[in-house]
């Protein structure tokens, strides 16, 4: 490892990295001020600690390392007692029913016309309103998952989650979205 | 063997991402087969994928990023630490 790997610049910092350190978060958390908050503290986290820098990686790649911890603090930020917004309950959760559907919830027939309709822009807009109703851990997991089409086992790294943890964020986020679409799209 | 509605739909999202175990695909297809409830859930779930097929490529067409302004103020904040 030649010296000048260890050499970090930080006065260049923005306009090398930004941009990717930017996209990379967008796709996580889908806010542009959030997004922009967490590439700004990576930097500030990043100065504080530039004396832990070793050169083994690129500056970038310690970069996203700082940034992907700031990632998870955030998501469990959200995730935590404080933050915890659940999304509608779709069965029941104990008594003889547990596991039923809770009967206004079930799915019911769609208009067939509008089934057909899925090209259709303004259906994308109806969708995106209904992800962003979702509690934010949900939509995160969703987007990563469904969106963004990353692999469950990244993401489990990535939110420090479990595999069965992750299906039932998607079962959960996918079952609301379903009902949002009922009533928002395929009824109308 | 026998899943309930909350355990069967969630197999169902499983599958539509080509990773519930050929086990769990057995066990929802029973279920699939007394209920009808999750029989339309399984349905209306794959035109819910087509849906979501469709938004990706929509999202993925529309290029977010950070304008020169943002990243100046960026820059700003990152040299007053410096």
């Amino acid at each position: 490892m030649s010296s000048k790997n260890r050499i970090l610049n930080p006065d260049k910092w923005v306009s090398l990295h930004a941009d990717y350190l930017y996209n990379y978060t967008i796709s996580r958390v889908n806010n542009h001020d959030l997004a922009k908050d967490l590439v700004q503290e990576t930097f500030f986290a990043a100065l504080k600690s530039m004396d832990n820098f070793q050169g083994k990686a690129s500056e970038r790649t310690w970069l996203i390392s700082i940034l992907k911890r700031k990632i998870i603090d955030y998501y469990r930020k959200i995730n935590s007692a404080k933050g915890k917004a659940e999304v509608s309950m779709n069965f029941y959760t104990d008594g003889e029913n547990e596991g039923d559907w809770i009967e206004e919830r079930a799915p019911t027939d769609w208009n067939a016309e509008i089934e057909k309709s899925i090209e259709n822009e303004e259906l994308s807009k109806t969708l995106e309103n209904c992800i962003n109703q979702l509690p934010e851990k949900y939509a995160i997991v969703f987007r990563m998952k469904t969106i963004q089409q990353f692999d469950t086992e990244d993401i489990c790294k990535e939110l420090e989650i479990t595999a069965s943890n992750l299906w039932v964020i998607i079962h959960r986020a996918r079952t609301q979205l379903r009902k949002c679409m009922e009533e928002n799209w395929f009824k109308k | 063997m026998k899943l309930t509605c909350d355990q069967a739909t969630t197999i169902c999202d499983k599958s539509q991402y080509n990773e519930a175990s050929f086990f769990e695909k057995l066990k929802l297809s029973l279920h699939l087969f007394l209920c009808k409830k999750c029989g339309k859930y399984a349905k209306q779930n794959s035109i819910m994928t087509q849906c979501y097929n469709r938004k990706r490529i929509n999202d993925c067409s529309k290029n977010q990023c950070l304008c020169d302004e943002e990243k100046k103020i960026m820059e700003k904040n990152l040299y007053k630490k410096l």
